[in-house]
């Protein structure tokens, strides 16, 4: 089975440019209704389904993302 | 140790660049000032002291590569002659507005366009009104000797460091070309930079230190523009230089400078010998321009004449320094034609004695 | 519901502080963040953040010195490589990159990119190619694809009169100078993770003193394509990578 991972989103440097949500394998992301302070829609977790693979973060272009995953 | 040698204009500049403690030259080839970094090239600096010398693709690449260095707080300069100054103007106005110091020498020659490789001073504008885009100056040095070409090459740093200010030194074929005896000083080290403004990696703990002239908000840009016309008044107020040369008892003044105040000198003697009373100022910094000098003796003479190698530029910084007190005239020659004493004279006697 | 996992013994990814944690000004989805980010991670991960110098360029990147948490120095208008010149012939020991968009680099300065890469100075030049002028509101870039529209080729570029879009990294790999020449993106997860090993090589090579080391990242502008970022990501795929290709296009031969 696929270790468990967390993504931690920092809701107000989010741009909302979506590249995150469709660089996860996992379907976890997806824009939430509400915006920012920025007037963005930002990244949320939908699902808990994370493996902590980091696709999300690393193609971030806003580095919004931090990624955890059980050891 | 101090020395006396015979040199050419372009090669005291090479040597006192070297002796200054100069970390790096970039420069392109262009007649009448190409000694310059060929002197360098067969000197071998980078074993004398660690100099860099480096030939760029062109003047626009040399006076960004002095930028650089420039940037990181190391004594820089390049040497050209007016076509290639043009093309770097823009790096001027950028080094200007980050506020780096650097020096840069023109030795020039008759224009516009390609012009002529003859001596010309027709490059004043260029170099005191800010030749570039945007509100500043340069720190301009205009030397008459070869003496001097060595001695403002030493005070062009100097200056440069004390206000964080490109500074040129105007020549022109003349100087550049002209053998003569010159003392030179003795080599002072290259100094590691330590400046909080320059880029020599970030120290631990601090943040990062960026060299820039850009400024989005325009209150921020004019706050740049402000701390910059300070520091223009600062310069104004200390950094003029200037020689009178027998102005106590004079009815009519000759002005002029560089190799030009060479000839007009002698036209001033030729002057006393018929028995005018003539003396002659030589500004030796065309910015900060001696405005006082000019504007007190325009109490005490009849007329002016300034001489001058071009169609007529620094006549219009006396006129601005005299303010109407007294008659301004100008009489040059110029797209590399140099004026000689007796027409000199006869100028002063036309436009100015007689006038 | 599983336990927390957010603890710092769990972290596998995190912005790295050699960028600070100013909000970048660019357009949402513009890969300028992205190829910020693993320059600076490589900077991170090398140790060498205090050793290093940058150049930021005139174009959308110009304020990149706000997000590199390096000492740096902002260029005039395609001037990056010669003040790059400047500061590492004053300082060889130290590591210095110049960060250009296609404008910058192959058209304005096209001489100072060429002259540098031929002295083989030990610099490295990162290239970000998105076709376009992109801080000036989209005009036609020397990069700029055949039948392309921009603001100045509104119908297409047309080879006749706008000349062909300019191949200059295929051009530099040509100098005795560069070292390694290759060309990446940063669109997808495993292509941002080759193009941060393209720069880590770079890097490594120029501790070596190995000459020019040249790293085109061809890069999407969402906004002057007048596309979302996700589909800018795949019309760059369709279009950018056939005229484009990804992959190394000169490297060092392995002793
Ligand atoms: C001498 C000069 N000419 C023109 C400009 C205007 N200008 C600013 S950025 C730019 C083009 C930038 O395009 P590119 O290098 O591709 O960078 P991008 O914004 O696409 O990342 C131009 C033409 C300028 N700043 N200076
Ligand atoms: S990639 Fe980054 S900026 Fe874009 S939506 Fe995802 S978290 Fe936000
Ligand atoms: S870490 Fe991987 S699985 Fe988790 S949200 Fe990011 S891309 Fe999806
Ligand atoms: S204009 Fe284009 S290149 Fe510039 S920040 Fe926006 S998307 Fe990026
Ligand atoms: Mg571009």
């Amino acid at each position: 089975m696929a270790k468990r991972g967390d993504v931690v989103i920092d809701i107000e440097k989010c741009k909302g440019c979506e590249v995150c949500i469709s660089a996860c394998p996992q379907e976890v992301l997806a824009l939430a209704p509400q915006v920012n302070n920025k007037g963005y829609h930002y990244a949320i977790k939908v699902n808990s389904d994370c493996t902590g693979c980091a696709n999300c973060a690393i193609v971030c272009p806003d580095a919004v993302i931090t990624v955890y995953r059980e050891k | 140790m101090k020395e006396l040698r015979l040199m050419k204009g372009n090669e005291a500049l090479a040597e006192a660049a070297i002796r200054v403690g100069a970390d790096a030259y970039f420069g392109y080839p262009i007649t009448p000032q190409s000694e310059v970094i060929e002197y360098l090239m067969a000197n071998r600096p980078e074993d004398r002291t660690g100099m860099v010398v480096l030939q760029a693709e062109s003047e626009i690449a040399a006076i960004n590569m002095v930028y650089g260095a420039a940037g990181c707080g190391k004594k820089a300069i390049t040497t050209s002659s007016s076509p290639g100054i043009s093309l770097k103007q823009e790096g001027l106005s950028y080094i200007a507005g980050a506020e780096l110091p650097c020096v840069v020498a023109n030795v020039v020659r008759g224009g516009p366009g390609l012009g002529t490789i003859q001596p010309s001073q027709s490059d004043y504008f260029q170099s005191v009104k800010g030749g570039g885009h945007g509100d500043y100056k340069l720190i301009v040095l205009a030397p008459n000797s070869v003496q001097e070409i060595v001695d403002y090459t030493k005070l062009a740093f100097e200056l440069a460091f004390k206000y964080r200010n490109p500074v040129m030194i105007q020549s022109d074929g003349i100087i550049g070309q002209m053998m003569e005896k010159v003392e030179l000083f003795e080599q002072m080290p290259r100094v590691e930079p330590d400046y909080e403004w320059a880029t020599i990696g970030r120290k631990e703990g601090k943040p990062a230190t960026f060299v820039t002239s850009l400024q989005l908000k325009a209150e921020e840009q004019e706050k740049v523009n402000l701390r910059l016309q300070a520091k223009y008044r600062e310069i104004e107020k200390n950094e003029v230089l200037y020689e009178e040369y027998d102005c106590k008892d004079a009815e009519y003044l000759l002005a002029a400078f560089g190799s030009c105040a060479r000839i007009t000198r002698k036209a001033m003697e030729l002057a006393r010998k018929k028995g005018y009373k003539v003396g002659l100022l030589r500004p030796q910094t065309l910015y900060p321009f001696p405005v006082d000098a000019f504007n007190k003796i325009a109490y005490q003479v009849k007329g002016i004449l300034t001489v001058e190698m071009n169609a007529g530029q620094m006549v219009e910084d006396v006129r601005l320094a005299v303010n109407g007190k007294t008659k301004v005239e100008h009489f040059g020659r110029f797209g590399g034609m140099i004026p000689n004493p007796d027409e000199i004279l006869n100028a002063l006697e036309q436009k100015i004695i007689g006038g | 519901m599983a336990e927390n996992l957010i603890n710092p013994e769990n972290l596998v990814y995190k912005k790295t502080d050699v960028l600070t944690d100013r909000i970048m000004h660019y357009c949402p989805g513009c890969g300028h963040g992205t190829a910020h980010r693993i320059l600076a991670e490589v900077i991170d991960e090398m140790g060498i953040q205090n050793e290093t110098i940058g150049v930021a360029p005139v174009g959308c990147s110009v304020l990149a010195y706000y997000y590199f948490n390096v000492d740096m120095q902002e260029a005039a208008h395609g001037r990056a490589p010669a003040v790059a010149t400047g500061i590492k012939r004053v300082f060889p020991e130290k590591f210095v990159f110049t960060y250009q968009g296609d404008g910058d680099l192959a058209a304005i300065g096209t001489a100072e990119t060429i002259h540098a890469c031929n002295r083989g100075e030990n610099i490295l030049v990162v290239f970000v190619n998105n076709g376009i002028y992109g801080m000036t509101g989209g005009q036609m870039a020397p990069t700029t694809l055949v039948g392309m529209k921009s603001s100045t080729s509104p119908f297409g570029r047309d080879t006749k009169t706008m000349g062909a879009p300019l191949k200059i990294t295929e051009l530099i790999a040509q100098l005795p100078g560069t070292y390694f020449v290759t060309r990446q993106s940063v669109h997808k997860p495993g292509n941002v993770r080759k193009a941060k090993k393209a720069i880590r090589k770079a890097m490594e090579y120029q501790k070596l003193n190995k000459g020019t080391c040249f790293v085109e990242i061809v890069a999407n502008c969402p906004s002057n394509w007048k596309m979302t970022p996700v589909q800018s990501n795949k019309w760059m795929e369709e279009n950018m990578f056939p005229f484009y290709p990804l992959g190394d296009i000169k490297v060092p031969e392995e002793k």
